[in-house]
Formats: structure tokens, sequence, C-alpha cells
């Protein structure tokens, strides 16, 4: 599918699609392991984080002539914790009971390495409406993502959805699904589907990050830390740091 | 006394990744090799160890009285940062051999969020300083034990025949499923 760069429709559709953040890019697994007990946790989760991604972006995009270049690290990081905040008390005086199961995983979306990880690939430099849809599409995509993995855990580990029985009654849930262990097992299956498909379809499956192979110098000083997934010889801040120096 | 409970607690009963999440970002790409492992390992608890301490004192000293603890998430991820940089400034000048061993581990901690969590966590279990800092030293050293042995695992596995589609991470998903299956047994320790 070819769409014009940089529009509104293209982020989305990146951000859901051609670079998924759970599935493609395989960031965020912190939450993405931790919050998928259920699918209303799923959502609950994913959503918040769409705000958040969706906000900072759009913020970040808007004073990316303000901040300086040496001090754009500490500056995304406060601009992203004061969301988070504002997210934490929302949730904390209107949906108290999804705010009771989700923890402190919601303070934690801090490190979500997704926010940090958008606002320096992309926010930092590109026009803030295509950054608020941005930070959506890839907001979205997230959801998309831990609402499979939380849904998998709950029909299996429960046999319920969204809090309702769907299964059989004579089906005995399997418990290990809500637990810990369940929740990489579905994950590691999940990410080993979507290879299958890869393979089927021609194409190589994501390579192994492996930041002490593959991180230079560069990606330890930018905020993506060799999560990009990028070889250092295809960066292309590593090139303009080359041509500089 | 309580302390021990507490430290086993942390360390093996209520493992920080295996069970609680935390810090998974590293634990998946930094197994690879012992050796790197052990690197990671050592850097997370010298900066968890030092980072609930520090966040600790300004949350009791500082916040508490001013009665600002709303603004903890903001507080601690700056004092995090600033430590880790902190550190890397201080053992680059004055602790060469430490800054060659654990230096190139450190950048990756400051987005691991077993920093963070623990931070949080002695906050919202209401522990004091010491009880804070013994908590964070604790996690660190059950994280350093789960990502040694999954890298051991990860070194054996080369000489495995793993099926195409689930080379790379899959595997290790599937494998840290496995580990967190037999750190159910420590439950028994309770």
């Amino acid at each position: 599918m070819k769409l014009k760069k940089n529009t509104p429709v293209e982020r989305l559709w990146n951000g859901i699609f051609t670079e998924n953040p759970a599935f493609v890019l395989v960031l965020g697994t912190c939450p993405a392991l931790a919050t998928t007990t259920s699918a209303t946790n799923a959502i609950g989760m994913g959503l918040s984080t769409t705000v958040i991604l969706s906000l900072s972006n759009l913020l970040i995009s808007l004073l990316r002539k303000v901040i300086p270049d040496r001090m754009r690290m500490p500056a995304y990081i406060v601009i992203i914790a004061s969301f988070v905040t504002m997210v934490d008390f929302l949730m904390e005086g209107f949906v108290p009971s999804l705010y009771a199961s989700l923890g402190i995983y919601i303070p934690l979306i801090v490190v979500n390495c997704i926010i940090m990880g958008r606002a320096e690939a992309y926010a930092g430099k590109n026009q803030p409406l295509a950054s608020f849809f941005d930070g959506l599409g890839m907001g979205l995509g997230f959801t998309l993502a831990i609402f499979l993995i939380g849904s998998f855990r709950e029909i299996l580990g429960a046999g319920t959805w969204f809090g309702r029985q769907i299964m059989p009654a004579g089906y005995v849930p399997i418990n290990i699904f809500v637990l810990a262990p369940g929740a990489f097992l579905v994950y590691g299956f999940l990410i080993a589907g979507m290879n299958k498909l890869k393979i089927g379809a021609g194409r190589k499956p994501k390579e192994e990050w492996d930041p002490t192979v593959k991180m230079c110098g560069e990606c330890m000083n930018c905020m993506k830390m060799g999560m990009c997934g990028k070889k250092p010889e295809s960066c292309e801040e590593v090139k303009k740091a080359g041509e500089t120096s | 006394m309580t302390l021990l409970i507490l430290a086993v607690n942390a360390c093996l009963i209520n493992n920080v990744v295996l069970s609680q999440f935390l810090g998974i970002c590293s634990f998946l790409g930094v197994s690879k090799k012992s050796d790197t492992a052990k690197g990671m390992g050592a850097a997370l608890t010298f900066v968890l160890t030092l980072s609930s301490f520090v966040c600790g004192v300004l949350y009791n000293v500082l916040l508490v009285p001013l009665h600002l603890e709303y603004l903890k998430t903001i507080v601690f991820i700056v004092i995090v940062a600033a430590l880790v940089q902190f550190v890397e400034m201080f053992t680059k000048k004055y602790a060469k051999n430490l800054y060659e061993a654990l230096g190139i581990y450190l950048p990756l901690i400051t987005t691991n969020c077993a920093v963070l969590g623990v931070a949080l966590l002695n906050v919202q279990n209401g522990y004091g300083i010491l009880t804070g800092t013994v908590y964070g030293f604790a996690t660190a050293l059950g994280y350093w034990i789960a990502i040694q042995l999954l890298s051991y695992i990860r070194e054996k596995m080369i000489y495995n025949d793993v099926p195409k589609s689930f080379q790379g991470f899959p595997i290790v998903m599937v494998t840290a499923a496995l580990m967190s299956i037999a750190f159910f047994g420590f439950s028994a320790l309770k």
C-alpha cells in the first residue's frame, strides 16, 4: 500500500500496521506483558498510553524549535512525565477500579520506550499535526496488539472475555495463562505466528536485537538505545555524525 | 529479620522480571552472552541500590514535608536520569576499571523500568529509607539472577534446532515462561 508520506492517514497506517510497536518493533514489552491479564486491562493501558503518546508528541513537536538540541532528552522526559502524572490523577479520579488493577504500571508509562522513541525519532523533527497522528497511530497499534494478547490470556486463562463467560460451561480454565508465565508464552507464540506469516510471504523475520553488538557509539547517546533495530551503518544519525566529524 | 524476609521475597518469590515484568527490555536484549549479562546485572545492582536510597531520602526529606507527593513521578525520573549520568561521569574519571566493565550498560539503565518501578513501589508500600534501599538491592539481585540464568540457557540454545519462525525473540519468550514457572516453586518459601 502506497500512501503520501507524513499525512495523517499514512501515519496512522504506519503505526498500526507497518511499524506496529509491539509486534514489529518489539518495544514497550513491560506493559505488554504486565497489564494484559484481561482484555479490559489491556484496553485501559493501551488507551492511556495512546493519550500520553499523542499529546506528548504534539507538545514536543510544537516546542521542537525552542528546545536546544543538547537539552532535548531532559526536556522530553519532563514533558512526558507531566502528561503521565495528569493521566494518573484523571484515572484515579474517574476509573478507580481500572486504576487499582493497573497499579504502578500507569506511572511507569514514563519509561515506556515507545514514547521516548517516537519523541526522538519523529516528533522532534516533524510538523505538529503529523506528529500528533504519528503518536495516535503508534498508540492505537500498541493498543490493538496488547488487546490481542489480553484477549488470548483472558479467554484461555479464565474462559471469559471482558468479564463475560464465553467459553462453554465444561471448559476448565488454564490458570497459568492469567499468571506471569502465560504472558511470556502468549507474546512469544504471537510473534512466532507473525514470523511464520512473514516467512510464508517470503520476507525475513525481524532480526534479534542485541545492543552490545549492534549499538555503536552514536546509539549510546540516542534515546532509542539501538532499539530502532537498524544496524549502525544504516542509521541516518550515525551517518550525519560521521559527515560532520 | 523482617528485612531478610523482605529481601528473599523481592529476590526470589516476587522476582522483578519473571513475575512483575519490570526491566524486560534489557532482560531480553542483553542476555545473549553470560559476560554481558554479568555486566548488566552488576551495573543495575549498583544503580538501583543507589537510586532507591537517593529517591527515598528525597521523598521523605523534601517531598513529604512540602506536600508535593504528587510530583513524585517527575522527580524520580529526573533523579534517575541525572544519577545515571553522574555515575557515568564519576566512574569515567575516578574508577576507570569499573567504567570499562559497566560503562556501556549505564545508558540502558535510564530507560529500565525496574529503577523507576522500585522507587514508586517503595512509596506505594510505605517503605522507609533503609527498608527501601534493602528492597532495591534485593530486587536488583533478583534481576541479576534471572538475567544470568537466561544467558546460560541462551548460550546452550545455540546448539539447538529451533523452528524457523521461533528463532530469535519468540524462543527467548518461551524460555522466560518456563523460567517463570520454575520460579513459582519459590513461593513455597513464604
